[in-house]
C-alpha cells in the first residue's frame, strides 16, 4: 500500500512538478475559452479546472492524466445555461458525478471501451467542428482588428513552439497580445465584455434550485449526456496516456474518480469536466507521470487565478478565438480522410453519421448513441450473412451451411433449403457453422420436420460441440447425428 | 569491432535499407547482436489509439511494421531482439543509446530537403549530433 502510494505520487517528483506547472499555464486559456462556450463566467471554468484536477489526482484511475473543464462538456451545457441559468448547471454537474460513480461501480466504463472506432473518430471530429463553430460569432464580421488578432494568435501558437518549448505558446500569445491590446487602444472585445469575473477562492455552496421532481426532469437529460461524453473522452484519454507511458490503468476506478471530482466541483461552483486529451499529452511530453503532476497543475492553476484574476477580463476575445481554432485543429483527426477511403464502408458510414448527427443537434451524446446503434445494426447484418451451398454427394443432396446461425440469420437459412424435395437423402452439413440460440435450433427443427414429412431421409452432420449441445437441449426432431 | 549494434527503425523503406546495412556489418563479426528499436511517437499516440480497437490491435500494428525487418535479419541468421520505446523519436533514441553500451548506432534517413527538415525536424540529424557512440546514417 505504502509502496503503491510512493510509486503513484513520489516516483517522479521533479518531472511531475515541472510538467504540472506547464499544464497549469496551458489550462488557463482553455478553461476561460470553454467557459465562454458554455455561456458562464470564466471563473466557473477556472474553478472547475482547479477542483477537478486536484480531486482527480487522488481519486482517478490513471496517474498522470489531466482532467479539467473541457470543450466537449461545455458544448453540452449551452442550452441548459441559456434556459435555466448557472444554478441548474451546478446541480446537473453534481448529478453527472453521481451517474458516473454509478457507472464506475457497475463497471459500465469497461464496456465503453468497446465503442467502435468509427464512433470515436466521429466523436473527436465533431467535437473539433463544434468548437470551431462556437468561435465563429466571436470573430466573423466584428471588425478588421479582430481578424488581425486572430491571425497573429495563430501565428504565435504555431511558430513559437519551434523556438520556446518550456512555456505553452497559447499563454505566450495571451500575455503578449493582451499587453499589445492594452497599450495600443485598439477596439477589441474582451473577456470582461462577456461577464463579470470574481477573484476569490471557491466556496462550498448548495446550488440554488428547488429540490423537486421538475428540477430533476430538467437536469437529468443533461447530466446523463454529460456523464456519457465525459467518460468517453476520459477513457479515450486514459488509453492514450496508457500507450504513451506504456503502463496500464484502472478504467472503472477512473470513472468513479471522474464522478467524485464532478460532484465536488458542482458544490464548489464549477462546471462539469472530464479528462483532456491535449493537456494530458502536454503533461506526459513535459515529463509528468505520477499523480503529483495532476495535483500540481490544479494547485498552481489556483495560484495563477489569484494572481492574474484581474487580468483575465482584459484578454481580447480574438486571442481566445485563435487559441480555440488551434485546439479544434489539434482535436480533428486529419487521417479521417484516408480512413473514409480505406476503412470498411460500414465503419466509414458510422463515422459520418456520428458527425452528421452531432453537427445537426449540437449534442455529442446523441451522435455517439446513434453511432453505436448503427454499428450494432451493421454488425448484426454482417454476421447474419449465412451461406448455404448445395452439392451432390453420391446420391445424397448436401447443404453446406457456413456462418453464424442465430435469430437474425435463420430466415436466410430456411429460404436456402428446398423444402419441396421428396424421397431424397439430404445431409445438412454444419461443419462451418455455429448454432447460437433457440431460434436457430427452431429453424433446423422446422427444416428437418418439413423434409421428413415429404419422405426424405435427413441427417445432420458436423455440429461443433457447443452447437451440438444446444441442439440436443432444445430440438424437437429425433434425428441422430450421422 | 561492432559487436553490439543499435538499429533504429520506423518501418519505412529507408529503415529497411538501414537494416540491410546493419546486417552487412553484423555478419562481419562472429557473435554480434542487433537491438532493433522502434519508437512509438508521442505526437502520433492520439491518432494511433483512436484508429485501433484496443491495446492488442495497437501492439499488432506496431509488430507488423517490424515484420519485414525481422524477416530480413532472421534470413541472415543474426542474433537480435526487438524493443518498442515510447517518446519523441530523436531524444528517445539518443537517451536509449547513451544509457546503454552500443558499439554502433544505425539509422535510416528520410532524405528531407532543407525546408522539410526545418518544418518536420530530422530525426537522424538529431541522433548524429547527440549520440555518444559512432552513428551510421543510411541514405
Amino acid at each position: 500500500m505504502l509502496e503503491r502510494i510512493k510509486l503513484n505520487w513520489f516516483s517522479n517528483v521533479r518531472g511531475d512538478i515541472l510538467a504540472g506547472i506547464v499544464v497549469a499555464l496551458a489550462l488557463i486559456p482553455e478553461a476561460i475559452a470553454f467557459s465562454i462556450i458554455a455561456g458562464v463566467d470564466p471563473m466557473v471554468g477556472l474553478y472547475a479546472s482547479f477542483c477537478i484536477a486536484v480531486i482527480i489526482a487522488f481519486t482517478g484511475g490513471r496517474p498522470g492524466m489531466i482532467s479539467a473543464a473541457t470543450g466537449a462538456m461545455a458544448l453540452l451545457m449551452v442550452p441548459l445555461v441559456k434556459e435555466h441559468g448557472l444554478d441548474y448547471l451546478l446541480a446537473a454537474t453534481i448529478l453527472t458525478g453521481v451517474i458516473q460513480i454509478i457507472f464506475g461501480i457497475f463497471k459500465v466504463a469497461k464496456v465503453m471501451q468497446f465503442i467502435p472506432r468509427g464512433v470515436m473518430i466521429g466523436f473527436v471530429n465533431s467535437l473539433a467542428i463544434l468548437i470551431f463553430m462556437a468561435q465563429v460569432p466571436h470573430f466573423i464580421g466584428i471588425n478588421n482588428m479582430t481578424y488581425v488578432f486572430v491571425g497573429v494568435t495563430l501565428l504565435i501558437v504555431y511558430l513559437v513552439p519551434r523556438f520556446i518549448k518550456s512555456i505553452p505558446a497559447p499563454l505566450i500569445a495571451i500575455v503578449a497580445l493582451t499587453t499589445v491590446a492594452l497599450y495600443s487602444n485598439v477596439e477589441l472585445r474582451t473577456v470582461g465584455d462577456l461577464g463579470e469575473i470574481t477573484q476569490s477562492l471557491p466556496a462550498f455552496l448548495i446550488p440554488n434550485v428547488p429540490f423537486t421532481l421538475e428540477t430533476l426532469v430538467i437536469i437529468f437529460p443533461y447530466a446523463f449526456a454529460l456523464a456519457i461524453v465525459g467518460l468517453l473522452e476520459s477513457l479515450l484519454t486514459a488509453s492514450i496516456v496508457d500507450d504513451m507511458t506504456d503502463t496500464e490503468s484502472n478504467k472503472n476506478k477512473e470513472a468513479r474518480g471522474q464522478g467524485v471530482a464532478n460532484v465536488v466541483t458542482g458544490f464548489f461552483g464549477g462546471m462539469a469536466g472530464c479528462a483532456m486529451i491535449g493537456q494530458s499529452v502536454i503533461n506526459v511530453k513535459s515529463g509528468g507521470r505520477g499523480r503529483l503532476s495532476t495535483l500540481v497543475a490544479g494547485v498552481f492553476l489556483m495560484f495563477l487565478i489569484l494572481v492574474l484574476g484581474n487580468l483575465v477580463v482584459q484578454i481580447p476575445m480574438p486571442v481566445l478565438v485563435g487559441i480555440m481554432i488551434m485546439v479544434s485543429i489539434g482535436t480533428f483527426d486529419w487521417t479521417s480522410f484516408s480512413y473514409l477511403k480505406n476503412a470498411p464502408k460500414s465503419d466509414a458510414a458510422v463515422m459520418l453519421v456520428t458527425m452528421g448527427i452531432v453537427v445537426a443537434t449540437h449534442d455529442l451524446s446523441k451522435g455517439v448513441i446513434a453511432g453505436v446503434i448503427l454499428s450494432a445494426i451493421f454488425f448484426v447484418i454482417k454476421i447474419s450473412k449465412i451461406k448455404v451451398s448445395e452439392r451432390m454427394q453420391n446420391d445424397a443432396k448436401v447443404y453446406e451451411v457456413k456462418g453464424q446461425l442465430f435469430f437474425a440469420s435463420v430466415d436466410y437459412f430456411v429460404d436456402a433449403i428446398d423444402l419441396t424435395a421428396t424421397n431424397k437423402r439430404i445431409i445438412l452439413d454444419f461443419t462451418q457453422a455455429h448454432v447460437w440460440d433457440d431460434s436457430a435450433v427452431g429453424a433446423i427443427d422446422k427444416v428437418v420436420i418439413k423434409l421428413t414429412e415429404h419422405d426424405n431421409h435427413v441427417s445432420i452432420t458436423g455440429l461443433n460441440t457447443s452447437s451440438q449441445k444446444i441442439v440436443d437441449e432444445l430440438a424437437v426432431h429425433q434425428i441422430k447425428n450421422v | 569491432m561492432y559487436k553490439n549494434i543499435l538499429l533504429a527503425v520506423d518501418g519505412s523503406d529507408h529503415s529497411e535499407r538501414a537494416t540491410q546495412q546493419a546486417i552487412n556489418i553484423a555478419s562481419l563479426v562472429e557473435g554480434s547482436h542487433i537491438e532493433v528499436v522502434l519508437v512509438a511517437d508521442f505526437s502520433k499516440a492520439k491518432n494511433e489509439v483512436l484508429h485501433s480497437q484496443g491495446k492488442e490491435e495497437l501492439e499488432l500494428v506496431r509488430r507488423k511494421k517490424l515484420a519485414p525487418i525481422e524477416e530480413l535479419i532472421q534470413a541472415n541468421e543474426i542474433d537480435y531482439h526487438i524493443n518498442i520505446l515510447h517518446g519523441d523519436p530523436g531524444p528517445t533514441i539518443v537517451s536509449h543509446a547513451n544509457d546503454n553500451e552500443f558499439d554502433l548506432l544505425i539509422i535510416g534517413s528520410r532524405g528531407l530537403n532543407t525546408l522539410q527538415e526545418m518544418v518536420l525536424g530530422s530525426v537522424s540529424h538529431k541522433v548524429v549530433k547527440r549520440a555518444d557512440c559512432p552513428v551510421l546514417v543510411v541514405k
